[in-house]
């Protein structure tokens, strides 16, 4: 903030993830109703935009030379801690990048069909985008309050896009569960602001080793509230029985967007939990670790289990979004910089796998079953795809019906396409080479075994907590092989009597888009775990974004220059 | 008055509970309602110097400009975007909950009746 007028273009395109989706969003409700294409063009145009700004503030970020690099921004020229406050760090550019990229490619999905079901599809896509983008970038709770609250509201009508009885039910459950973790938020929120009188997260970290010994079971009573609210956002176990019908009922681009829904809630906790209960916050240091170790390993063996069980591919991607969240909020609980790195890893890779895993459904449910395909308001049947008799070889079927060699005889282009697309997603959420899956996953296990680095962690113990974590890491990769494997069995191999597959342009190339930056964050994992690493390392010494946001100064007025009380009253 | 505002809260958040809890829809939206007033009065109780009783609201000439005149302006703040969101968050819920009924043809929260007997402490109140 020290060199606005220098920097002011950069300076202020930490706005546009916030401003461009309200604004085109605006735009697109004074259209009418008919306007498909245009409103298509509009929404996949500003995604592509967002996509371009956010990888430009990822780059700053990465480049801004501090081991913490922030930009702040005062919307409304007030210092810190009072009124807004927007600050752009690694994660939240992380967050952006990964927001926009899963954005763009489920609005290009939606486009194949599926916004057609029901109306207004592209504005409450972009307030969405707009929601997650700015609870990434706010630096107080009270916007973060907000904007969670804009995020829901439109997710509650992504959710009900298409209409039908499924998408109502689930929803309806979505909504209650929702409202009564904001309920739950509000609480957490008004009670810190009680016992600390700031709502500034920078401010906050500032006063809890400060605090009075008789506040301080108040002050754990509040974040423990304040974190159950995030928790079922992130779909901690047990308040996570929302999250699969859901998910699975949802339209599929939305349910890929929402596949980031939960990493919402698992950063606002990183966030939180490291500014306020980090290393430096006295008597409450590491408050509430184990609890977040202990819940985030149930919902792995909840989400695992729960992908063994899955019949249908909606569901199987629904648990895995859960051993995805699970995963990433064990491994933070730790609260180890190396640890929380592979774990920054690792969340981008696995939500990019489980937004393709979603979309893929889409492609395959409706290759299955033609018929359930035309009409995309309501499946025709609640029967399981793997549990009917199509499994059984038919008497007297061939596969290959006119005894030809099966051999060289090419696989038509689209299914070659989907198979190997497929494939890609079980490496990646069982956690096999090459793909980023297997090198997030090894690089939180080497992280486990040498908490402080390769060279200087000789003769570190693992513990009880370490050696669970890492049993339920390699068993859950195994549980999500076998399910993901068993799936493609049925999908890709069973006989049965189906057309060729169909994969237009605009369902083939966000999957494949999706699928290629997983593969991008495997070439390039060396930079990646770099930037990961200085990242967990800001957020597990964040004084320095704690400086950044207190330090920033007003703009000062345009009329400064003449009398100081013209200048007083313009700055607000 | 704080006895009072915690019995009123308390009262208001138990009762809120209880009817979240409950299998009809209509049940769970007045639930949800009891919860957000308890979290309203709860969030007004959260201010500075304690419970604001008699004292300024906004701004008012001849009073010294602190806060130990006035009632804490950032609650007040965090009420008015809480009650909105509330209202609107209802409303929503209320036209979901009116879908799920003509969809499903009753008001259970799962979307279809509990086989008889089932459901001991019910009512028998039935659309």
């Amino acid at each position: 903030m020290t060199g606005l007028a220098d920097a002011a273009p950069m300076q202020h395109l930490m706005l546009a993830p916030v401003l461009l989706p309200l604004l085109v969003a605006a735009l697109m409700l004074l259209l009418g109703e008919e306007r498909h294409r245009l409103k298509m063009a509009l929404n996949v145009g500003s995604c592509a935009v967002l996509l371009g700004v956010s990888c430009l503030l990822l780059l700053r970020a990465a480049n801004e030379g501090a081991p913490q690099a922030v930009g702040v921004y005062l919307p409304g020229n007030w210092q810190a801690p009072f009124g807004i406050v927007l600050a752009l760090d690694r994660l939240s550019a992380l967050m952006l990048v990964l927001t926009s990229l899963v954005g763009l490619a489920a609005a290009l999905f939606a486009c194949a069909r599926w916004h057609r079901v029901g109306v207004h599809f592209h504005v409450l896509f972009q307030l969405q985008l707009m929601g997650l983008a700015g609870a990434f970038l706010t630096a107080d709770l009270f916007n973060l309050f907000v904007f969670f609250e804009v995020t829901l509201a439109a997710s509650y009508g992504l959710l009900l896009h298409g209409s039908g009885r499924a998408r109502v039910l689930s929803g309806m459950h979505y909504i209650a569960i929702n409202l009564a973790a904001s309920a739950l938020f509000l609480i957490g929120v008004s009670m810190l602001y009680g016992i600390t009188g700031t709502l500034s997260m920078a401010d906050l970290s500032q006063h809890i080793p400060t605090l009075r010994d008789s506040d301080r079971g108040l002050l754990h009573a509040a974040a423990g509230i304040l974190a159950t609210a995030f928790l079922i956002k992130a779909a901690i176990w047990p308040l996570n029985f929302w999250l699969v019908p859901a998910y699975s009922a949802a339209t599929a681009p939305v349910a890929a967007l929402f596949a980031l829904m939960t990493k919402l809630g698992v950063y606002s906790i990183l966030r939180l939990w490291t500014l306020l209960f980090g290393g430096e916050a006295g008597a409450s240091a590491q408050f509430g670790s184990l609890w977040l170790i202990g819940a985030g390993m149930l919902t792995m063996g909840f989400g695992a289990i729960g992908m063994m069980g899955s019949q249908r591919l909606g569901h199987l991607s629904g648990y895995a979004a859960l051993l995805s969240s699970g995963t990433v909020l064990a491994a933070a609980g730790f609260g180890q910089n190396l640890l929380t790195a592979a774990m920054l890893y690792y969340l981008p890779a696995s939500t990019l796998a489980i937004s393709a895993l979603f979309l893929l459904g889409d492609v395959l449910d409706r290759w299955r079953s033609p018929l359930e395909g035309a009409d995309p308001y309501e499946p025709k049947s609640e029967a399981a795809p793997f549990l009917n008799a199509r499994l059984e070889p038919t008497r007297g079927f061939n596969l290959d019906e006119e005894e030809q060699a099966l051999v060289g005889r090419p696989i038509p282009a689209a299914t070659a396409f989907v198979g190997l697309a497929f494939l890609m997603c079980t490496l990646m959420l069982s956690g096999l080479p090459p793909l980023p899956g297997f090198v997030g996953k090894f690089a939180m296990l080497n992280a486990l075994f040498n908490p402080l680095g390769l060279a200087a962690s000789a003769g570190a113990q693992l513990g009880l907590t370490g050696w669970t974590f890492l049993a339920v890491l390699i068993t859950s990769g195994f549980f999500a092989l076998s399910a993901l494997v068993r799936a493609g069995i049925a999908y890709f191999w069973t006989a049965q009597g189906r057309g060729p597959l169909r994969v237009g342009l605009a369902e083939g190339v966000p999957i494949a888009a999706l699928l290629l930056a997983c593969v991008l964050l495997s070439v390039a994992a060396g930079p990646a775990l770099r930037y990961t690493q200085a990242t967990a390392d800001a957020l597990h010494a964040p004084s320095g974004y704690v400086q950044a946001i207190l330090g920033a100064e007003p703009v000062p007025s345009v009329a400064a220059g003449s009398t100081s009380d013209e200048a007083a009253e313009g700055t607000p | 008055m704080e006895l009072t505002l915690a019995l009123s809260i308390g009262v208001l958040t138990g009762s809120g509970v209880w009817l979240l809890l409950r299998p009809r829809t209509f049940q769970v939206i007045m639930g949800l309602s009891l919860i957000s007033y308890a979290v309203n009065l709860f969030i007004f109780s959260m201010g500075r110097l304690g419970l604001a009783t008699g004292k300024e609201p906004v701004l008012r000439a001849g009073v010294p400009q602190e806060l130990a005149h006035y009632a804490d302006p950032m609650p007040q703040a965090l009420v008015l975007t809480a009650i909105v969101i509330g209202f609107a968050m209802t409303a929503l819920f209320l036209v979901v909950l009116l879908a799920s009924r003509g969809l499903s043809g009753t008001d259970h929260v799962d979307g279809i009746e509990p086989p008889e007997g089932m459901e001991p402490d019910d009512d028998g109140a039935r659309p």
